[in-house]
């Protein structure tokens, strides 16, 4: 891997400035040093008088933490952007039919192109899902698909995360930081607007209200409460969208309907956009020791009388096992190549990937399929031998629950240290709207980066941390 | 609005409020205390009565043995055991006002936060008894910042009213039991005694209301403690009266039934409350027992606030 030359956003493979960089580079260059610094300890207490914080779990010392935040944009030209931009919406429209004929007439099933045990026995399918029909055929209304690179051809999908994606309000503060400190720059280029994704995503959500609830129907967020790890974002939504946040217990089913107890009393809700996992929604379907949701909620859905943004069990589309068939679930439905690649998979459930993957650890990266957050991965050459020998232990004992990929080159972008600019290696998370309207994409995305040199692993709950990101004008 | 989030509201001014009272009742023990006096022959002990007034003086007993300055710097501003201590104050209102950040402007939220940041720095080290005036002129002052925020920032809907409804009811509650506290000192028989003790003692009463330059310039003569009642239970000028308190709470209750178009018994107990404060004259308050009077009115209110939790908070 060393011997690879690692394609980097600013200076791609030769050190020479790529186009979209080339203000950004002159600007840096011409910048006195303390400025950078000063700008940098700036943004860091803005985050943390705004209190933009995340919680981790298990980490009761940093109960609140500050994803750091690097000053240095990511940035995409428009091309760039126009092409990962028709990859994204292809690649979403086909899960959504995925998730709809899998819940219905099961063609892709029958076409014998996915495996049905891997629908039937995923924990996140639900059978109470079957048969029921969506006013909107969509599942999937908001999808976060992590997006990485290896050179500047392709753009390669990492995960598809479509239960309760979350990162856009660190996309949108991080702009507005950008924003703040570096005006001057900022005014330099045409970087492409992404403020108006809270009003996208409440004309999303409105656009999937049931047929009977009335012209302005009133969405709410479901939050698992204070606590979560994602609270920030479930209220910073609740409040840019000037929507009610809600807990569980301030929602109850009467009827078949959904109401939210109010100061006036009991208030018809029509669209919930569900931040809560499916398992904790309805304890009377899934979960019975769930504290968390609402009891009946999932009969007055069935009723079609409140949407769930995201539907209940499109976990199913979105596990690591599944992922290795989006490729051909795309070509299915779509009747198309995907134009976004996905990352060679070996799957441990078959006999072949398995011996493949034990013989070659020492050079992939093992998930666990339903895994998340970087939690439960092995990343091999960072390994030492007896932490690989103990995976393989877990492999062994449960083939099906995991998968293997290269360990991927990923590209690198670079941020503001101590000892001036660095190349980190970075993803991104765009994020894809679905409306019973079609799709809406703001351009960008949340830019997650690896602060620890030659770092993979960019989640915030394992030392990640973000950067804007700019999608410049054609 | 959400009965949550409306609850939250309540609760997170009432905290910062009575964080406010309890920071007034330390600086006054604090002034006292510095006086080496005693009253009638007996000694009085000015930090026991800075825990009767705040309410804590049974708990703190389970605790500790006799009140000394340490101790009862200790437990009204830092103890975790005392649920009304500031620290555990801003604590419980920085909850609140992270369960409902969208009910908030960013100014309130940041007026909250960085007071309980900045106050989170205190409790690392322990607080040496001269370095607390310093203390609690940041506690006043975050109170001050949030209610100020809150007043010009906030949009005037029932948001706004039911932050005000905390903050009322908790006023309320803190002048009626700073005045009980001291009621002896304010009874007719000793106002003959009125040496410099008396005198300071109702001085400790105004200033721990913030109302001792007000008293000259409603009644431009020398402390009566008469007055000093009259002044903190019947002036509706003077902003931490019993009457002004329920001037505002009648005031808000209505606006809140206006804007939903229905009312209750929350909105008849106030303005009962409201009424009989207007009517009654100091006299008739002696005449009947000041110490009577105040116990009366503190489980009025109670019983107000418990209204409010019933009509709207649940």
């Amino acid at each position: 891997m060393a011997a690879r030359v690692i394609f980097d956003e600013m200076s791609g493979h030769d050190g020479r400035s790529r186009d979209a960089y080339r203000i950004l580079q002159d600007w840096l260059k011409s910048a006195p040093p303390q400025l950078l610094e000063h700008r940098r300890e700036e943004a860091e207490l803005f985050f943390r008088r705004v209190g933009i914080t995340f919680a981790v779990y298990g980490n009761a010392e940093a109960e609140e933490r500050l994803i750091p935040f690097d000053i240095i944009p990511r940035i995409l030209s428009g091309q760039e952007w126009a092409r990962l931009a028709r990859g994204l919406e292809q690649r979403v429209k086909a899960l959504n039919m995925f998730l709809k004929d899998i819940y219905g007439a099961r063609e892709i099933l029958r076409a014998g192109i996915v495996p049905p045990e891997l629908v039937y026995l995923n924990p996140y399918y639900r059978p109470q899902m079957h048969g029921l029909t969506l006013n909107s055929d969509i599942y999937v209304q908001v999808a976060g698909i992590d997006i990485v690179r290896v050179d500047d051809q392709d753009f390669y999908v990492l995960e598809d995360n479509l239960r309760t994606p979350s990162g856009v309000s660190y996309m949108l503060e991080n702009r507005e930081v950008m924003m703040r400190l570096f005006p001057e720059l900022v005014g330099m280029q045409r970087i492409r607007p992404i403020e108006n994704y809270v009003d996208e995503l409440l004309g999303t959500l409105k656009s999937v209200a049931p047929a009977s609830s009335p012209w302005d129907p009133t969405v709410v967020i479901l939050t698992p409460g204070s606590l979560n790890s994602a609270y920030y974002e479930h209220s910073f939504l609740a409040d840019r969208m000037g929507v009610e946040l809600v807990e569980g217990r301030d929602l109850f089913v009467r009827d078949e309907m959904v109401y939210m107890r109010t100061t006036e009393g009991p208030k018809r809700v029509d669209v919930i956009y569900s931040r809560i996992d499916d398992d904790f929604l309805d304890p009377l379907v899934f979960r019975p020791d769930s504290a968390l949701g609402v009891p009946g909620l999932i009969a007055a859905y069935r009723a079609g009388n409140v949407a769930i943004a995201n539907a209940p069990g499109t976990g199913v589309a979105d596990d690591k096992a599944m992922y290795s068939y989006v490729p051909d679930i795309v070509r299915f439905y779509m009747g198309e190549e995907p134009i976004l690649k996905n990352v060679p998979t070996w799957r441990c459930r078959e006999q072949d990937s398995l011996s493949y993957v034990l013989d070659n650890l020492h050079e992939l990266v093992v998930k666990e399929v339903n895994g998340s957050g970087g939690y439960g991965m092995l990343v091999g050459p960072h390994a030492t031998a007896e932490a690989r020998e103990h995976f393989k232990g877990r492999i062994l004992s449960s083939p099906d629950n995991y998968i293997a990929q290269p360990t991927l080159a990923l590209s690198t972008s670079p941020i503001f240290t101590e000892k001036g600019l660095a190349p980190r290696h970075v993803d991104l998370r765009p994020f894809v709207l679905t409306g019973r309207d079609g799709v809406r994409l703001v351009p960008g995305g949340l830019t997650r980066v690896a602060l620890t040199e030659g770092s993979l692993v960019v989640n915030s709950s394992q030392g990640g941390g973000t950067k804007d990101t700019w999608v410049l004008s054609e | 609005m959400l009965s949550r989030d409306a609850d939250s509201l309540y609760w997170l001014s009432r905290y910062v409020e009575r964080a406010e009272n309890t920071a007034r009742i330390l600086d006054v023990a604090y002034r006292m205390a510095s006086m080496p006096i005693s009253y009638n022959g007996v000694e009085t002990n000015e930090w026991e009565s800075a825990l009767i007034t705040a309410g804590g003086i049974d708990q703190f007993r389970a605790v500790h043995g006799e009140a000394t300055p340490e101790n009862v710097i200790e437990f009204l501003a830092f103890s975790e055991a005392n649920p009304s201590s500031i620290q555990c104050c801003f604590d419980t209102a920085r909850q609140n006002a992270r369960s409902v950040r969208s009910a908030l402007t960013s100014e309130m939220w940041e007026a909250i936060n960085s007071a309980w940041l900045d106050l989170r720095r205190y409790k690392a080290r322990s607080i040496k008894v001269e370095d607390l005036p310093r203390f609690l002129n940041l506690v006043k002052e975050a109170s001050l910042r949030y209610d100020g925020s809150a007043m010009r920032t906030m949009l005037r809907n029932d948001a706004y009213w039911f932050s005000r409804l905390g903050l009322y009811i908790e006023r309320a509650d803190n002048t009626a039991r700073v005045l009980d506290v001291k009621y002896h000192v304010l009874l007719p028989q000793d106002a003959a005694v009125g040496g410099g003790i008396d005198y300071y003692q109702w001085a400790a009463i105004l200033r721990s209301v913030s109302a001792l330059v007000s008293y000259q310039w409603v009644y431009h003569q020398n402390l009566r403690p008469w007055l000093v009642a009259d002044l903190l239970i019947l002036r509706e000028e003077m902003p931490r009266s019993l009457a002004a308190c329920y001037a505002a709470l009648s005031r808000h209750l209505d606006d809140i039934s206006h804007r939903y178009g229905t009312s209750g018994l929350a909105q008849r107990q106030a303005r009962a409350t409201h009424a009989r404060l207007a009517n009654q004259n100091i006299e008739d308050i002696f005449q009947h027992g000041l110490h009577e009077f105040l116990q009366e009115f503190l489980a009025e209110n109670n019983r107000l606030g418990h209204a409010i939790t019933n009509q709207y908070l649940c």
